[in-house]
């Protein structure tokens, strides 16, 4: 019986990103075949867990997920370390929340300085993220990329309409960014564009095409980062050939599978495995629709996606 | 093999009378050939030319169907490789596994448990589809017994594994009215697995350790006239069957390998101990072509994300999920909470839905029916238009529920706020609520403070 293995034809590679510096240096995508797909051409560079670690305590964490980081919700540099040493995070990503106007309102200066501490403290790559109103975490990036200038952190987020000034700290100091795009393949090439356009190289960004979790729409997340990986392998098209970051623990974090407890659904299991698996599935589903960072918080989730990485690749 | 577009349209009426739908007789081939449409779409086409194609007509994995009555299931019928480029059409069977040697005991609380879980979500109802027993304890009898009881005690398909084909056999023949899937023949089994498939009717798995030597078995056995085959090319390690299920729908779709266009049989139950790890490797081949997927248990935690995954994936892309128009309670609101309206698209009821709880703010959630857009969509599209709305809200029933008639509208659609307040009448006020979710737990909390 005559069999010849059927084969995908590739024209295009993922862009090489390097994160951190010296013994912190890591390097992002390089594919030359969809993820895991490894029988049909080079994947170079594995993807990575970046373990989410915030400026100060949260304060709607489950108990689940609370009691692993209760020692070192009140220093960053300390839930750092640990997530590294004993959750085994590829990468940190450092979550500022204390710049949102509404809250605490930091200064800028004062963000940065933690963003420093945290990466000095650490023997593998920050990205650091800003929440609250773009015009803030405009503001914080630019000191962020000053005071860590060369030392290539992945900063998020830029959009189609609040790009430049971001952009140009990324520029300026030789860190990365990441492009933001609402599930849109138009869109994620717009920003990227713009964003060569104004000067910055196109392997100092990553793509985060929006993200969301099991049932709450990862079906839409899955199939848009499907098409840009397939338009970047496939069809090597320049402005798609990004990796790509999903944000996803959030968004796991949030739903109610996730938070309720099994008293109040006994019908839905174990609450802590229950959370878990939510987490798990879906993270291999971006996998497998092409992520190359994930940014995730369950430890025993983090060491199973870690597992399968391992198993596929 | 497979026919081009050209040899089909040799045998057409080549009329262009378009009562196919398209506009030629060779467009209609085209489709034909790529498995896009069904021959019958065709009224005039004779019954030579028929036969001739049947083969050429049909999707390049074949449907199979497992049990019998309203709790059988169907798989197969895929055709393409990426869901975005059509989408995936019969979602994949999950089936829960009996060990024959299990106590009674054990048995009893497995099946119980599958039977019970039914899940409602965005309208559909989500459950296990099979038990598979399998004959670990090699010993015939007991496993006749084991599946007698098995069988009695649920509606689901069966699938029935052994390593002993007369004892599958005699199972396939015992409980041939429940057609189950018989696992599994291989190439030194193929002839009497064929007599069983023809004798029983029930579908018939075909193990082989590579793609030839399972080409060669379902060969046989196609040719014998059996057409209910499952491919279970495992060697239930989790790189390499992933590697497989690749190749064979890659081989069934963009080769066309008749030989391989079959639904697949996965078993993640045997590729690890670990119930967390399985279940990642099962929502795996969810998405990467596992047609029947087999687990080791059914506990809710590891069986609940699965399906919902399921439902996710197999949710035709070109069709919007939709929820049902009605009024949604979010956390027991009363006649002072707030009433917010928004679509009935289900990626917007969902992430509205969760912001409301996550306020912890009790309120009612308008949802809707504008054939499953999104706000701007369908306020472009004219169905999201003051007109409509206050229909809906005076038809809803929703005055009666609340003292206060304040409507709370998503802020894109901000403009409709003094034309939809003359549109209801009746002493209602319309308030503009903020254009993304993530901002209304605070708008909600402002918004009732200050109420």
């Amino acid at each position: 019986m005559d069999f010849q293995v059927p084969k995908n034809t590739y024209t295009g590679s993922i862009n090489v990103v390097k994160l951190g510096k010296d013994n912190t240096e890591i390097l992002i995508g390089g594919e030359h075949a969809l993820p895991f797909y490894g029988f049909e051409g080079e994947l170079p560079n594995k993807p990575v867990i970046a373990i989410e670690v915030y400026d100060k305590k949260p304060d709607d964490w489950p108990e689940i997920i609370g009691k692993y980081y209760n020692d070192v919700f009140d220093d960053p540099v300390r839930w750092a370390k640990k997530s590294i040493d004993e959750y085994g995070a590829d990468v940190i990503c450092l979550k500022l929340t204390r710049i949102n106007p509404e809250g605490d309102d930091i200064s800028p200066e004062e963000a940065a300085d933690i963003t420093v501490k945290v990466r000095e403290s650490i023997t593998r790559p920050l990205i650091v993220y800003g929440t609250g109103p773009m015009e803030k975490i405009a503001d914080v990036m630019k000191k962020v990329s000053e005071k860590n200038a060369g030392t290539n952190i992945l900063m998020g987020w830029v959009e189609e309409d609040n790009y430049k000034t971001i952009a140009a700290a990324a520029i300026g100091y030789n860190n990365n960014v990441i492009a933001l795009n609402p599930l849109d393949v138009n869109i994620a090439k717009q920003i990227n564009i713009l964003l060569t356009q104004l000067g910055l190289p196109a392997d100092r960004i990553v793509m985060d095409p929006s993200t969301s979790s099991v049932g709450y729409g990862i079906e839409y997340c899955y199939s848009a980062m499907e098409r840009l990986k397939i338009a970047a392998l496939m069809q090597d098209d320049k402005m798609t050939q990004m990796p790509i970051i999903t944000n996803i623990a959030p968004e796991v974090w949030k739903i109610k599978e996730v938070r309720e407890s099994e008293e109040a659904y006994p019908e839905w299991g174990s609450h802590e495995e229950r959370a878990i698996n939510w987490e798990t599935i879906s993270c291999m589903s971006m996998l497998l629709a092409g992520a190359n960072i994930l940014v995730m918080r369950h430890p025993k989730a983090v060491s199973l996606i870690k597992e399968a990485i391992k198993d596929l690749m | 093999m497979a026919l081009s577009g050209l040899e089909i349209f040799k045998k057409l009426p080549k009329t262009n009378c378009k009562d196919c739908g398209f506009p030629t007789c060779l467009a209609f081939a085209m489709q034909l050939a790529a498995g896009k449409v069904e021959l019958e779409k065709c009224p005039h086409i004779s019954e030579e030319a028929k036969e001739a194609l049947s083969e050429a007509s049909q999707p390049p994995v074949l449907k199979v169907e497992v049990g019998t009555g309203e709790d059988s299931f169907v798989v197969g019928e895929e055709t393409v490789l990426f869901r975005h480029d059509r989408t995936f059409v019969n979602q994949n069977a999950f089936a829960v596994t009996i060990n024959d040697d299990m106590s009674s005991d054990k048995i009893e609380e497995v099946v119980k448990k599958v039977n019970s879980i039914a899940y409602e979500r965005v309208g559909q109802i989500l459950k296990v589809d099979a038990i598979c027993i399998k004959n670990k304890s090699g010993n015939r009898e007991k496993f006749m017994e084991i599946t007698g009881k098995v069988g009695s005690l649920t509606k689901k398909p069966l699938i029935i594994s052994s390593e002993d084909p007369q004892t599958l056999k005699n199972v396939a023949e015992t409980f041939r009215e429940r057609k189950p899937l018989i696992h599994a023949a291989s190439s030194d089994s193929v002839d009497l697995f064929i007599e069983i498939g023809k004798e029983t009717g029930c579908p018939i798995a075909v193990r082989g350790k590579t793609f030839e030597d399972v080409m060669e078995v379902t060969e046989k056995m196609r040719d014998a006239g059996i057409k209910n085959i499952v491919i279970d090319i495992g060697v239930r390690n989790f790189k390499d069957d992933f590697y497989n299920q690749i190749i064979l729908r890659m081989a069934a779709i963009k080769q066309k390998n008749r030989l391989l266009g079959y639904p697949t049989i996965v078993f993640p139950d045997e590729m690890t101990d670990d119930p967390l790890k399985e279940a990642l490797i099962a929502s795996v081949f969810v998405a990467k072509y596992g047609s029947i997927i087999v687990l080791s248990n059914a506990d809710y935690q590891n069986i609940y994300p699965l399906l919902v995954y399921r439902q996710n994936i197999y949710t035709d892309p070109r069709r919007p999920m939709q929820v049902e128009q009605k009024i949604y309670e979010i956390g027991n609101p009363d006649e002072n909470s707030p009433v917010l309206i928004t679509t009935n698209f289900s990626l917007t009821y969902f992430i509205i839905s969760g912001e409301i709880e996550n306020s912890k703010v009790p309120s009612w959630l308008l949802v809707m029916d504008v054939e499953g857009q999104s706000v701007l969509t369908a306020w472009a599209a004219g169905k999201f238009v003051p007109e409509l709305i206050a229909r809906f809200v005076n038809q809803s029933g929703i005055a009666d529920k609340v003292k206060k008639k304040e409507l709370v509208i998503p802020g894109y659609v901000a403009q409709l706020q003094g034309e939809l307040e003359d549109e209801l009448g009746g002493g209602w006020k319309v308030v503009v609520g903020p254009r993304e979710a993530g901002e209304v737990p605070k708008f909600l909390r402002e918004y009732t403070g200050k109420k």
